[in-house]
């Protein structure tokens, strides 16, 4: 009851925020239709028998759904900024609600980003069997977990003019050396490291949706490790972060 | 017999100290304090910028723990009152969240306890005119009343109020005491950091002056007063000699402002008598108790910011 009428406020607040969901929503479209729809006609991409609306369309799903996940760091940091945060912490509302709100929001970011991205792509032509569609969604939900706890990690950690550049900095990292843009392959450097990194095994879900293989146990492995270590960082970070800032 | 005694105070420091880590020094913030506040005081948290205020009020609702010492309320720790919404506050770093309305923030955080009386909140703070505005387009006065609302909605029954009115106008500032006042009328223990003296000696029973993390003084606004000792009379005597005046019986010291003669006394009383004795032409008198400001310089100026604590309580208590 608690924690529903937290969340509520929370999804009442970041809906009217129009700029956010401008942002949020507009930038991995523009994005999308910017590289796709000059090349939907295009349906062997670097001769991978893969259309370019569904390669682009899969890998800005993890992309923008990544970055709505970390990015409740940066409203988190601004609500530090303002005080609100120490005004939580004299409520008697526990930390797991106030944790419950902050990744059920981020979600929802996440899953309209999601659901506007998969209505792109079938409008530029891409076209999946059901199943397709629901093991890459599925996975992909699983995956976004570890970036829900980073994302309330880095809010704790940083301070409001600190987080734009560090979310920024780390979902474009985090993406090219996983194969959000172009493929990474099977071997070499990048693949060595990626595959230890939660945005790989998000790209390979998406890339479910391209034909890829669901993923292996290491996939799982490495998504667990992440979300457990994050998560204790998360709630490390919230625990000791009582000061003024 | 532990439990009596804490279910009589609703809160108790004992050698509460905290230090802060700074730029690779170690800077204590609050020395060692020892406070005790029944149910039902309005206690004034008086002292300059630095002297701790923040520190104590960051340990009492459990935001900070004390590196020694202990802090309690109603007989438990910070967190424990505080999960169980018997305390509201009003800290000092605060804008409102954006993208909501003042009601929607009362009841939200009404929705956290068990009591909710958004409306009668709304009214007592007096916003309900502001209530369905965008918190993000109120003023900087109005802003701070939402807080205060924040802070009574869950009817609490010790209310914390870190310098609650900086920032209002003299308009604003005597609503929001007004409130203040309804609220500790109920019985409620109230507790405000200031540093303006005006505050503390209009609103509190009480005064607990903090300098360099230490309480430099506690006890009632009238005694505090009192212990920088005198009163002063003042007169226009023009004739009279200042060594005279101040070998009269009960003067301390005598100066001259022009025709007037200003006597610092040790007892005012008998320095009236002997004054209108040997003076019965001295006119325009008057006999003033010595500010709370007086009270404040002097027990807050000299600082020596190494001295243990003992040494100062003796001087002073």
């Amino acid at each position: 009851m608690r924690s529903l009428a937290y969340t509520r406020f929370e999804l009442v607040r970041t809906f009217r925020n129009v700029r956010l969901l401008v942002f949020s929503f507009g930038f991995p479209l523009v994005l999308y239709f910017l590289i796709a729809a000059p090349n939907r006609h295009e349906h062997n991409f670097n001769g991978s028998g893969i259309s370019i609306p569904l390669y682009y369309m899969v890998g800005l799903v993890a992309f923008g759904a990544m970055t709505a996940l970390i990015s409740s760091g940066a409203r988190i940091a601004i609500e530090r900024t303002d005080g609100w945060t120490r005004q939580l912490r004299i409520t008697p509302l526990a930390t797991s609600a106030y944790f419950g709100a902050k990744v059920i929001t981020g979600y929802t970011l996440a899953a309209l980003t999601i659901t506007l991205l998969y209505a792109s792509g079938v409008s530029l032509g891409v076209s999946l069997s059901a199943e397709r569609w629901l093991e890459m969604t599925g996975l992909i939900i699983v995956a976004l977990i570890p970036f829900a706890a980073l994302g309330i990690f880095l809010g704790h950690l940083l301070t409001a003019d600190s987080i734009g550049p560090a979310i920024g900095g780390s979902v474009s990292l985090l993406a090219l050396v996983s194969g959000t843009w172009f493929p990474i392959g099977s071997h070499g450097i990048l693949h060595d490291v990626g595959q230890f990194l939660p945005s790989y095994w998000l790209v390979r879900a998406s890339h479910v949706g391209v034909g890829g293989q669901a993923w292996s146990a290491t996939g799982w492995i490495v998504i667990a490790a992440w979300t457990v270590t994050l998560a204790a960082l998360a709630r490390f970070a919230y625990r000791r972060d009582t000061r003024r800032v | 017999m532990m439990t009596t005694i804490n279910l009589e105070r609703d809160v108790e420091l004992h050698g509460a100290t905290k230090r802060f880590r700074a730029h690779g020094t170690v800077v204590p913030a609050v020395r060692g304090i020892d406070v005790s506040i029944a149910s039902g005081e309005t206690v004034a948290l008086l002292g300059p910028n630095g002297a701790g205020k923040s520190t104590t009020i960051d340990m009492l609702l459990g935001l900070i723990a004390p590196d020694r010492g202990t802090v309690s309320l109603f007989g438990r720790p910070p967190a424990q009152a505080v999960a169980r919404g018997q305390i509201g506050a009003m800290l000092q770093v605060g804008a409102l969240i954006r993208d909501v309305t003042p009601r929607e923030l009362l009841q939200m955080t009404a929705s956290l306890y068990p009591a909710l009386n958004v409306e009668d909140t709304l009214e007592l703070v007096g916003i309900a005119d502001i209530a369905d505005r965008r918190t993000h387009k109120l003023s900087g006065g109005q802003a701070q009343r939402v807080r205060f609302a924040l802070a009574l909605v869950s009817d609490p029954a010790l209310l914390i109020l870190d310098e609650p009115t900086v920032g209002m106008d003299v308009e604003a500032r005597r609503g929001f005491w007004a409130s203040v006042r309804q609220f500790a009328a109920r019985g409620k223990t109230v507790i405000f950091a200031t540093h303006y003296l005006d505050e503390a000696d209009a609103y509190a029973d009480r005064v607990i002056l903090m300098a360099h993390g230490r309480v430099v003084a506690d006890g009632p606004t009238s005694e505090i007063r009192a212990r920088v000792g005198s009163r002063t009379i003042r007169a226009t005597l023009p004739d009279a000699n200042r060594t005279a005046l101040a070998s009269l019986p009960g003067v301390a010291a005598a100066d001259r402002r022009g025709e007037a003669v200003v006597l610092k006394c040790s007892d005012s009383d008998a320095a009236i008598r002997a004054l209108l004795a040997a003076y019965p032409e001295a006119r325009d008198i008057e006999i003033a108790g010595a500010g709370l400001e007086e009270a404040f310089v002097e027990l807050t100026a000299d600082g020596d910011e190494t001295s243990p604590p003992t040494d100062r309580q003796e001087v002073l208590v």
